[in-house]
């Protein structure tokens, strides 16, 4: 086989592995639509995150503004610090309630941001200040247990 | 001798025997790396190599990948079906390419087409002298035999697991979207939010550069250490083969858990 003939050959080889691994970080991976160029940090303090996860995505109105960049447990308040990364496309006001929801019935925690009325916005560093838990099930059992019972107390005692 | 004590003997001999042939590996690791200097003034070796050990493995590669892809297309839907939630297809299709199978069957079949024919060319060499006529010829064996392979084995094989990847997730896709009809946007769009570029992707090519290394490596320890007869080279082919297979899935075990440990 002539030089040639082989280079053209490594070179088509070459060429055609460079673009799988294009594929695999444009089509596949995230690269071309999440990776957010500018962003600004909020926290939230929840009382409860039930299985959120770094990395969950943030959704207003169903839209990804934002990824969890952090979670942490602060020994102070006990409660869960959770940090947000938002875009800097979108503002919120200052008074946006988070609360962690669940796609689906089985699917993955994310945070929804429910817009507020206020006129000043959130800035980097902000903290939002009314959150929503997320919903454990063990805890909702139980509360459907008590009040069941007390449903069915009053009846007892007319008997 | 008592014949038990023969026996231990024996055993430690065949220990002391192995763990010398480990130290001469990876002398002869070292002294590849040292002299990859002339490899790389002179790429034409190198590109001849990667023609015969990249190029010549692409058809198994990319057939393999495709019919890959094209069952794990029509495994996951039988299974998501189960729970209602095929439009996850896409995500199981690509994150068990891109993390696992991609990496680890190329780097397989990798071994069984290039590591055995690199180990059989070096052996023939050495069994008809052509190596000791080089060393005549004051041309180190290392540098111009060795080194422009185990460079052309490092930089195929990465590139060869891409290849394998995009096309099993081309045949899911085909399997998947084409023929049993599962919903296409939400088949890319679940993997695009769930497939991470660092956590995933690259990680998968790391894992595949770590493989080439070693199936190079040990295909040309092999082939350099064959005894030189016909019954030697065809053994050192046959233990290419089977200590590069072991190697992969042993060091496949130990990335996965490097690198997929954080992620809960």
């Amino acid at each position: 086989m002539s030089k040639a003939w082989l280079d053209l050959w490594v070179g088509l080889f070459v060429v055609a592995g460079i673009g799988a691994l294009l594929f695999m970080a444009l089509k596949v991976g995230n690269m071309s639509s999440v990776r957010m160029a500018d962003s600004y940090q909020v926290s939230a303090h929840f009382d409860n995150i039930g299985g959120l996860k770094v990395r969950a995505p943030v959704k207003s109105a169903g839209v990804v503004v934002g990824r969890v960049t952090g979670i942490s447990f602060d020994d102070q308040t006990y409660e869960a610090e959770v940090l947000l990364s938002l875009d800097k496309r979108y503002a919120f006001p200052k008074d946006t309630s988070a609360s962690i929801l669940t796609s689906g019935l089985l699917g993955e925690q994310y945070i929804g941001l429910e817009a507020g009325g206020d006129s000043v916005k959130l800035a980097n560093g902000d903290r939002v200040r009314l959150t929503q838990s997320a919903v454990v099930l063990e805890n909702l059992i139980g509360q459907f247990l008590f009040s069941k019972a007390q449903e069915g107390a009053p009846n007892e005692t007319a008997q | 001798m008592i014949a038990p004590l023969r026996l231990v003997a024996r055993l430690g001999r065949r220990t002391l025997q192995a763990v010398a042939r480990i130290g001469l590996a990876t002398r002869f690791f070292f002294a590849t790396l040292l002299h990859s200097g002339t490899a790389f003034r002179r790429f034409g070796l190198i590109i001849r190599e990667i023609y015969s050990a990249g190029v010549l493995s692409l058809i198994i590669i990319l057939v393999s990948g495709l019919f890959v892809g094209m069952v794990l297309g029509l495994q996951g839907f039988e299974t998501l079906q189960t729970y209602g939630s095929e439009s996850a297809l896409g995500v199981l299709v690509a994150l068990s390419l891109v993390r696992e199978l991609g990496p680890v069957v190329a780097a397989l079949l990798f071994a069984s087409r290039a590591g055995s024919a690199i180990t059989a060319e070096i052996g023939l060499m050495k069994a008809t002298e052509q190596l000791a006529a080089m060393e005549m010829m004051a041309v180190d064996p290392v540098a111009r035999v060795v080194a422009p392979r185990f460079w052309a084995g490092v930089l195929s094989m990465p590139l060869l697991a891409a290849l394998f990847s995009a096309m099993g997730i081309f045949g899911g896709y085909l399997v998947g979207v084409v023929l049993i009809g599962v919903d296409e946007g939400s088949f890319w769009s679940q993997m695009q939010a769930q497939v991470d570029f660092e956590e995933d992707i690259l990680n998968g090519v790391i894992k595949s550069v770590v493989f080439g290394v070693a199936i190079t490596a040990i295909a040309l320890f092999e082939g350099y250490d064959a005894p030189p007869t016909a019954e030697g080279v065809s053994r050192a082919t046959t233990r290419t083969v089977v200590t590069s297979s072991l190697v992969i899935l042993a060091l496949d075990f130990v990335l996965t858990a490097f690198m997929f440990r954080g992620v809960s």
